[in-house]
C-alpha cells in the first residue's frame, strides 16, 4: 500500500454535505480525501436554491457571508395557492432576515459547491475530482476504503462518509439503503432566467440584496402531485417544478410541459416574461421524509446528505441544503471521535445518530413525518387551491347585488365541489402534519 | 386518466433546452435498456419522466440514446420492469451544470 493511499477519511462527494465534512475534518489536522465525479464540485448538482440557515457554517468560517458567492438573502416568502386563472398568495416579509448570518441565502450550486470545497482544500484535505467510487472496500464487516473507477484506484481510509448524493449508490451497496420506489422520490425541473438586476428589484420589490422565496401549489403542476418554485439571484431567477415521479408517470406528463405550463400562467407569465433562460437542469430529491432516512451506519462508513435522504419537503418548508450541511458536520465530529478512541465499530460511528437526533436534522424529519403523505393529499394538490381561488373571487367580486356575509360565501363554495365531513377530515390532517 | 393540458404548450422543444446544456459525451453509454422487457409495456413511465426525453417507443420499440442525460435517476426508479441499467458516466464526463 502506498503511503499516499491511505488517509485519515474519505469523503465522497463534494456537495455541501461532504465538504463540510472535509473542512470540519482538516481542520482537526487529519488527512482527508475529497472525491467528486464531476468536473468540479457543483457541476452535477442542482437545487432550487435556497439554503437555508447558513449559520450553520460560521463556527467553521466565522465571516462567511462576506466571501461565500450568496446571490441574495431571503427576507420576503410567498406562498401561492393557483387555480386554473387566478392565485391566492400569503405574502410575508421581514428586515430581520436582512442581518448576518442571515436567515436563507439564494445560491447556485456550481458557484457555491466550489467554494466550499475551495475552504476545504484551502484547510488541507485532498480533493480529487473527474472520480467516480464505484465501491466500498471491506475487511470483514468493516469499510476500510473505496474502489475508485480509474486506474490506481483504491483508496484506503478507515472511516469513509458516504455524501453521494440522491442516487447514493453506496449506501445501498453497503446494505443501508433499499431500493427506492417512485412514490417517495421527487424530480426537480429548473431553469435559470436572466432578468437583470434592475428588473428583478422592480419586479419583486426588492431592494439591494434582498431575494424573494416564492412557491407555488395547484395548478402549477396540472393534476401531477407537486408545485413549483420561483426564486430571485443577483441577476438571474431560479424558476422550476418539483413532482412526485409515480404521479408524473400515471398522468403521462412531460416534466418540461409541465414547466412551460408554469411559465405561462397568468400568474407566473409575467414575472417571467423576457426572461432569458441560460441554462435547464434536473435531479431527484428524495422527498419521502422520515420513512426514507436509511440505516445511517455501519463499521467504517457514515452516510450524510441527499445520500442518507436528509431533505426536509413539509409543505411550506422545502430545506435541504442545510440539513446536508449539518449532516456532514455530524459526520465530521464522529470520525473525529473514532479517530481518538482509534475504535470505528458500529457502536463508536451511532454517535453520529445520536448528535443527529439531537440537531433539528432528525428532529424536524421526525416531527413532520406525516407531513410528505399530506402534501400529496390528491384534494390538497388537485382542489383546494382553485376553490380558494373562487371562494377568493366570490368575496371579491362586485355585480351591483346584495352581498351576503363572508362565512356563507366561502362555505357556499367549498361544499360546491367537497362535504364539510371531508373538509373538517382534511383541516385535521392539515393539523396534524403542520400545526400540531 | 386526466388528460392534463389541452392547449399546445410547449414552448421550446427539449433539444432546444438540452442545447443550454453542457455536455462532455463518453463513448461509452452509461445506460443499458434491457429492450426485450420493455415489450408489452403499457405505461411506458421512462418515456413520461425523463427530463432530457430520451427515451421513445417507435414501432412498439424502446429506443433511447444516453448523450444527453442530465444524471438524475428517474427512469431507474419509475421503471417497473426494472428494465434500465443506470450507473454514473465516468468521472468528468457526462453532464456539467454551470449556471444552476
Amino acid at each position: 500500500m502506498h503511503a499516499q493511499q491511505q488517509f485519515d477519511v474519505i469523503v465522497v462527494g463534494a456537495g455541501p454535505a461532504g465538504s463540510s465534512a472535509a473542512l470540519a475534518l482538516a481542520r482537526a489536522g487529519l488527512r482527508v480525501a475529497l472525491i467528486e465525479r464531476g468536473e468540479y464540485p457543483g457541476a452535477k448538482n442542482v437545487s432550487g436554491a435556497v439554503f437555508y440557515a447558513p449559520g450553520l457554517l460560521a463556527e467553521l468560517l466565522p465571516t462567511f457571508w462576506d466571501e461565500a458567492p450568496f446571490e441574495r438573502y431571503i427576507t420576503r416568502r410567498v406562498l401561492t395557492f393557483l387555480g386554473k386563472e387566478s392565485a391566492f398568495s400569503l405574502d410575508f416579509r421581514t428586515r430581520h432576515f436582512a442581518i448576518p448570518p442571515y436567515n436563507g441565502v439564494t445560491v447556485l450550486r456550481p458557484k457555491f459547491d466550489r467554494w466550499l470545497a475551495s475552504k476545504a482544500v484551502e484547510a488541507g484535505a485532498l480533493l480529487i475530482t473527474s472520480t467516480v467510487v464505484d465501491d466500498l472496500l471491506y475487511e470483514g464487516e468493516r469499510v476500510i476504503g473505496v474502489q475508485c473507477r480509474r486506474d490506481d484506484g483504491v483508496l484506503y481510509a478507515p472511516v469513509v462518509i458516504a455524501a453521494d448524493g440522491a442516487n447514493s449508490f453506496l449506501a445501498k451497496k453497503a446494505g443501508l439503503q433499499r431500493e427506492f420506489s417512485a412514490e417517495e422520490m421527487s424530480l426537480g425541473v429548473k431553469e435559470v432566467l436572466r432578468l437583470g438586476e434592475h428588473a428583478i428589484e422592480e419586479r419583486f420589490n426588492l431592494t439591494g440584496d434582498e431575494g424573494m422565496a416564492s412557491e407555488y401549489v395547484g395548478e402549477a403542476t396540472g393534476s401531477v402531485k407537486g408545485g413549483a418554485f420561483l426564486y430571485t439571484n443577483r441577476d438571474t431567477l431560479s424558476l422550476g417544478i418539483i413532482v412526485q415521479i409515480a404521479s408524473l408517470a400515471q398522468e403521462r406528463v412531460r416534466p418540461y410541459e409541465l414547466l412551460d405550463r408554469f411559465k405561462q400562467h397568468p400568474a407566473v407569465a409575467p414575472l417571467v416574461r423576457d426572461g432569458v433562460t441560460l441554462e435547464y437542469s434536473a435531479h431527484m430529491i428524495p422527498e419521502g421524509g422520515w420513512q426514507l432516512v436509511p440505516r445511517l451506519v455501519r463499521a467504517g462508513l457514515l452516510v450524510a446528505g441527499d445520500a442518507a435522504a436528509l431533505v426536509f419537503a413539509a409543505g411550506i418548508f422545502l430545506e435541504g441544503m442545510n440539513f446536508a450541511v449539518a449532516s456532514g458536520l455530524a459526520a465530521a465530529e464522529t470520525a473525529l471521535e473514532a479517530h481518538r478512541h482509534g475504535d470505528f465499530s458500529t457502536a463508536t460511528l451511532m454517535g453520529y445518530r445520536k448528535r443527529l437526533e439531537q440537531s433539528f436534522v432528525l428532529q424536524d424529519l421526525q416531527r413532520f413525518r406525516l407531513t410528505p403523505a399530506f402534501v400529496n393529499n390528491e384534494r390538497l394538490q388537485n382542489l383546494y387551491p382553485e376553490l380558494l381561488c373562487q371562494a377568493a373571487e366570490q368575496v371579491f367580486r362586485s355585480e351591483g347585488r346584495p352581498r351576503k356575509k363572508l362565512g356563507s360565501t366561502i362555505l357556499a363554495t367549498l361544499r360546491s365541489k367537497v362535504s364539510l365531513w371531508t373538509l373538517l377530515r382534511d383541516g385535521w390532517q392539515a393539523g396534524r402534519a403542520l400545526f400540531f | 386518466m386526466q388528460q392534463i393540458a389541452s392547449e399546445p404548450v410547449l414552448m421550446q422543444p427539449i433539444e432546444e433546452r438540452l442545447e443550454l446544456v453542457r455536455f462532455k459525451v463518453d463513448k461509452r453509454p452509461h445506460i443499458r435498456v434491457h429492450t426485450e422487457a420493455c415489450r408489452g409495456c403499457d405505461l411506458t413511465p421512462c418515456v413520461y419522466v425523463c427530463p432530457a426525453g430520451l427515451f421513445e417507443i417507435l414501432g412498439g420499440e424502446m429506443h433511447f440514446s444516453y448523450e444527453h442525460c442530465l444524471e438524475c435517476g428517474t427512469c431507474y426508479v419509475a421503471c417497473e420492469r426494472k428494465a434500465i441499467e443506470w450507473d454514473y458516466p465516468r468521472g468528468g464526463w457526462g453532464v456539467s451544470f454551470r449556471a444552476s
